[in-house]
């Protein structure tokens, strides 16, 4: 390549306008040229841009959920070697969740949700249903993002009592007492007892692997000793302060855990941890692998688009030969040949790259207007693709400069 | 200013080998104006060629001012051409899109000469050669003539040891021909040294001196009786 120094004796502008001026002569060759690199740059941008915008848009989903949310379940316990199913065991009690609340090396942490879950047929007057009965405490509301449409939840009162309340989800309402009843006051029989209707949640759609409206919640105290027998729970909900602190919030009370069941270190923990960042970053994950497959398909197009103008550059320099014979004659030396040519493709590609930035951006606004994703566009790619644009005239434009710098001057002037 | 000795050119291909020069050697002093002469196939063009540095003669040795140009790379040989060497070609060569000024303008380009100093220099070297009022015209608003007078202004642009011009007037009409011989003329008076190529015979007799190139090997050299 030619220096610097040389260049700018010649005179960058003058380097420049000769080449806009030749590449102006032939417009019409000059512009296929650049609509390879067009295409190429505005569908790489086009998608880069929408797999941004569906990762944002999934990620977005994902944290309304909840992002700062952990469960704790059981883990399958061994017993006699059999290893049962996940959640299935009675490891975690009341006197866990109450330590993760009040410990001090639980420092993440800002509400705790102990629950315990049956399922059991409900009835109310001739109508019946099964649902999940799930017993709660107060916190529930905060943790698990829960609001109450219709009465009130259940309160720390009536879990210290066990009373005989019930919040019922819009499903359960649905099916025991029909569309739009209001059935607050009114009783429900669950496993043989009554229970006085205190309130109804607000619809939460049926988000995920389970309705969350098809469920009916009773004090935690009730469920496990009234209805169902048991002392331990099925799983602690717990919110830590933010999403960043996540990972850190579960190493704190997986410790604490271990500590309290007596366990030495994390491979025999008889709980496990679940939490939405874990799908978040699978999500992300997925997206994430899906643009970059789409972006290497637009970019097999920049390299279609690279060969075009590598294609055109080739007809130029025989076209041209006389007139490179003639520099070289006058003094050109071989790299300032091969500069000449090489801006030429450069501005090709740049301008078709800026074109292409352009419609990309105009495409992918379109695009995620008429999706209603959110519209993203990232410094970073915009900048890619200039570079990307300008490197594939600099690798495209090369043979054809270096072919046209090492025509001998002789037979480049007899050329007709 | 100018030594050849014992210059030969073998041209190959995978058939047959040709012999274009064979042991020419003479010498041309500075403010000398000498015409090669020779029918078409002598060798004269290969000659020219070398002597421009547009081609490596295959043995022998080429002086220009006292150094040695069959040893030299590429980009020598580039900065030689461009700072030696001022061409006139038959086919006038001119760049079709560029103006008068801009055509005269390119060796001093690759010669590193600054931009505003190289157009007042191409219109210094315009009006020499009486182009003053066609400063601005490209090569095809001008007549043979004209154009052939705007590749000696660009021949003179980087002040060469020597013009070198290769049937300067093959391609132009017998009065403008006339024309362009006594601007060479008056370039040699100056002090320019110049070498023609030609195989016409009145042509020749512009200069002062003749060399004769017959089967790629010297066949005369002689002084030209003063007109």
């Amino acid at each position: 390549m030619a220096n610097w120094q040389e260049i700018k004796k010649m005179g960058l502008d003058e380097i420049l306008t000769e080449s806009i001026g030749t590449l102006a002569l032939n417009k019409v060759r000059t512009g296929l040229a650049m609509l390879g690199v067009i295409i190429g740059i505005g569908s790489v941008i086009t998608l880069v841009s929408l797999g941004q915008a569906s990762q944002k848009s999934v990620e977005n989903q994902i944290k309304s959920l909840g992002a700062n949310l952990i469960t704790v379940s059981p883990a399958g316990q061994n017993v006699g070697g059999v290893r049962g199913a996940a959640g299935g065991g009675t490891t975690l009690t009341l006197a866990d969740a109450e330590a993760i609340e009040n410990s001090s090396e639980v420092s993440t942490v800002t509400a705790v949700s102990p629950e315990y879950t049956g399922r059991s047929q409900v009835t109310a007057g001739r109508n019946n249903t099964n649902t999940q009965i799930y017993g709660v405490v107060p916190e529930y509301l905060t943790v698990r993002n829960v609001s109450v449409a219709n009465g009130s939840f259940i309160s720390g009162q009536h879990v210290s009592s066990q009373a005989k309340v019930a919040v019922l989800g819009p499903t359960v309402v649905e099916d025991l007492f029909g569309k739009g009843a209001n059935p607050v006051g009114q009783s429900i029989r669950i496993e043989g007892q009554n229970f006085t209707i205190i309130g109804v949640t607000e619809t939460k759609g049926g988000t995920g692997f389970q309705n969350q409206d098809d469920r009916i919640f009773v004090p935690l105290t009730t469920a496990q000793k009234v209805l169902y027998g048991v002392s331990h729970l099925s799983s602690i909900a717990v919110n830590a302060i933010s999403e960043d602190v996540v990972d850190l919030a579960k190493n704190q009370i997986g410790y604490l855990l271990l500590d309290r069941h007596k366990l030495k270190s994390p491979e025999e923990a008889d709980f496990s941890f679940f939490s939405l960042t874990d799908i978040l970053s699978t999500a992300s994950e997925v997206t994430g692998t899906f643009t970059t497959l789409l972006s290497g398909i637009a970019a097999i197009s920049l390299i279609v688009g690279g060969i075009g103008i590598m294609n055109i550059m080739l007809v130029t320099v025989t076209e041209r030969t006389r007139e490179i014979g003639l520099r070289k004659a006058l003094g050109a030396k071989n790299r300032i040949i091969t500069a000449q040519f090489l801006v030429e493709s450069i501005i090709i590609t740049f301008t078709g790259g800026f074109i292409g930035i352009m419609l990309g951006i105009g495409i992918s606004y379109f695009l995620a207007n008429s999706m209603s994703l959110p519209f993203t566009m990232s410094i970073s790619s915009v900048l890619l693709a200039f570079g990307v644009s300008v490197a594939i005239g600099m690798v495209f434009g090369r043979y054809p400069a270096q072919k046209a710098a090492n025509l001998e001057p002789i037979e480049a002037l007899r050329y007709e | 200013m100018i030594r050849v000795f014992k210059l030969s050119k073998i041209y190959r291909n995978e058939s047959a080998e040709t012999l274009a020069l064979k042991n020419v050697s003479f010498e041309i002093k500075k403010g000398e104006f000498v015409a090669i002469m020779g029918p078409s196939g002598s060798g004269k063009s290969t000659l020219m060629h070398i002597l421009g540095a547009l081609d490596k003669s295959t043995s022998g040795k080429y002086f220009l001012d006292g150094t040695d140009v069959s040893k030299m790379n590429a980009d020598e040989l580039a900065d030689i051409r461009n700072q030696k060497i001022g061409f006139v070609f038959q086919a006038f060569n001119l760049l079709p899109r560029y103006s008068a000024v801009r055509n005269v303008s390119l060796p001093m380009m690759y010669g590193g000469i600054e931009k505003e100093k190289r157009h007042d220099l191409a219109i210094k070297y315009l009006k020499m050669v009486g182009l003053g009022d066609r400063l601005d015209y490209t090569p095809s608003q001008l007549s043979g003539g004209q154009k052939q007078r705007v590749a000696i202004a660009r021949a003179l642009a980087m002040n060469p040891s020597i013009i070198l011009a290769d049937e300067p007037t093959g391609n132009i009409a017998t009065k403008q021909a006339a024309e362009i011989m006594e601007i060479l003329q008056e370039l040699n008076d100056k002090g320019n040294t110049i070498l023609i190529i030609t195989h016409e015979k009145d042509i020749a007799e512009y200069a002062k001196r003749t060399i004769t190139i017959r089967d790629g090997e010297l066949a005369g050299d002689k002084k030209n009786g003063t007109r």
